[in-house]
């Protein structure tokens, strides 16, 4: 491997983060002043025009409250939880493309960290991992509270995982790949997959909801009967990892929404926009597209938030268990149905 | 030459957590290190160029056993340090039945080396996901659906057991 490739994945990759952290920080901002909109409120305006600078007082606050350490003989497992929450929230951006090819000084930039051929079951497998940062940060806090709503949070997880993969089969089936940069090239123009996957795609919409511990889902940290939920002995930066992490996720299940079912980096009228203003510009314009699909998905969750109240944990496991499954799977069969019908045609 | 010391780190780090795994007196430390163990395994699958085996890997032990079995101890309450001590009976019993299963392992995995050669020539790329589906759709169509029959029957045996008994009768 030449050292150009490192260089330019390395700056790349440095960028995506910067980019992931810029905007899980102004999703603190934008949750507040959504919630504040929506409840007819004014929301932060103190910090710098409009409460920008909000974000940027609340990292301070957060470095420089105090580090409490509680009484658990698990020190290390303690301080492992919020790592392994903030680094599996960032770690899918690795396989996400951001946009299509950028030609910069005669060679061809692909703007994606890494095309592997089974970039969705990274994903997954990713997913299925940041379970451990609730489990064990609840665990090693040593207190009833934090486990108990661990194990909810957890259980939540793994019982919503089972229908989202099933979820994702049918879209599997019908683009017959697992690479997402070929999923985001299927969908050329307005070929979106929301088309085809309707159901999919509310049932993926419900699952990510529940995946990243947002309302009507967030039982995880119910403060009337868990105090506050998995983080409750934490404090200071460990705690803003917490909540950060929660933000780092929201932004990348946006970003997956976006590219599985909303046609990715392409928009109606990227050929004619190739032809005439050249290919640069155009697939610029698709880096814009995805960023703003991925902002309305962000105020989407925001919406819903401050809209629907929490369900309660059995209504919560039916829905799971009874309801989103066995659709998942019909909808997995009425696609095969049609596959081969449409086949046959 | 670097793949070789990658590979003797990976294999140092699989066995240590393995043994860790045994050793430790706490289930939980006990469990997670059996996570970092299965990570590594991932490791060695990805090693072998095998990336859909090395994330199911993942996917399946990691993300859906483990995770499982963390739950089932926090659950019971076993972090404190109370488990009785086995006797050596029921200790050299799990140590041989472990040691036979490895042996029918290494059965298969010398009896596949000709099956392994005749792939090799054929020239197509095994890892790729296309080819290991018409591979395992095809050719090993029954045993891989008796496996699905397998783990359904597994799992109707699990709802059985954790109904309560009144509603059997």
């Amino acid at each position: 491997m030449d050292s150009a490739i490192i260089i330019e994945k390395g700056i790349f990759i440095t960028v995506i983060f910067a980019i992931t952290m810029l905007m899980a920080m102004y999703s603190t901002w934008a949750e507040r002043k959504v919630a504040a909109w929506l409840q007819d409120r004014v929301g932060p305006n103190r910090a710098g025009p409009l409460g920008l600078f909000q974000p940027l007082a609340d990292g301070l606050k957060l470095f420089s409250k105090e580090e409490f350490m509680p009484d658990t003989p698990n020190k290390f497992l303690f301080i492992l939880g919020p790592a392994i929450s903030m680094s599996m929230a960032l770690i899918t951006s690795a396989v996400i493309p951001w946009g299509d090819t950028l030609e910069i000084a005669g060679s061809t930039v692909v703007l994606q960290a890494t095309d592997i051929d089974v970039a969705l079951l990274y994903v997954f497998a990713v997913l299925s991992t940041s379970v451990y940062g609730i489990m064990i940060g609840g665990w090693a806090s040593n207190n009833k509270y934090s486990l108990m709503s661990a194990l909810r949070a957890s259980s939540q997880m793994i019982s919503y995982e089972v229908a989202m993969g099933l979820s994702i089969i049918a879209l599997i089936m019908m683009s017959g790949t697992l690479s997402l940069r070929e999923m985001a090239a299927q969908q050329h123009g307005m070929n979106w997959n929301i088309f085809y996957q309707p159901v999919g795609f509310l049932i993926f919409l419900v699952c990510s909801f529940a995946e990243t511990n947002r309302t009507p889902f967030d039982l995880a940290e119910c403060e009337a009967e868990l105090i506050g939920g998995h983080h409750t002995e934490y404090s200071s930066m460990k705690m803003g990892f917490y909540l950060f992490g929660e933000y780092a996720a929201m932004f990348i299940s946006s970003a997956i929404l976006s590219i599985l079912y909303f046609g990715a980096y392409n928009y109606p009228g990227m050929d004619w926009m190739a032809e005439n203003a050249g290919a640069n510009i155009a697939n610029i314009l698709g880096i814009v597209v995805l960023f703003v699909k991925i902002c309305f998905f962000i105020f989407f969750y925001m919406w819903i938030r401050w809209t629907i109240p929490r369900f309660r944990y059995d209504q919560l496991m039916n829905l799971g268990w009874k309801m989103l499954i066995p659709l998942a799977i019909a909808n997995i069969v009425l696609t095969g149905i049609i596959i081969i019908i449409a086949d046959k045609l | 030459m670097s793949i070789l010391t990658i590979f003797y780190i990976l294999a140092a780090f699989t066995l240590a957590t393995g043994f860790l795994t045994v050793v430790s007196k706490n289930p939980i430390h006990s469990a997670i290190y059996l996570v970092l163990c299965f990570f590594s395994v991932a490791g060695h699958y990805l090693m072998f160029n095998a990336q859909f085996l090395s994330l199911v890997h993942i996917i399946v032990y990691a993300g859906a056993i483990m995770v499982l079995i963390l739950f089932t101890i926090m659950l019971m309450n076993l972090n404190k340090e109370n488990e009785p001590n086995k006797n050596l009976l029921s200790k050299i019993s799990a140590a041989i039945a472990f040691g036979l299963l490895g042996f029918v392992m290494l059965a298969t995995f010398i009896k596949t080396m000709p099956i392994i050669d005749t792939y090799k020539q054929s020239g197509q790329d095994y890892q790729s996901i296309k080819v290991l589906g018409k591979v395992l759709l095809n050719e090993y169509m029954v045993p891989f659906e008796f496996a699905s029959v397998l783990l359904l029957v597994a799992m109707i045996g699990a709802v059985l057991l954790s109904k309560k008994s009144t509603s059997i009768q």
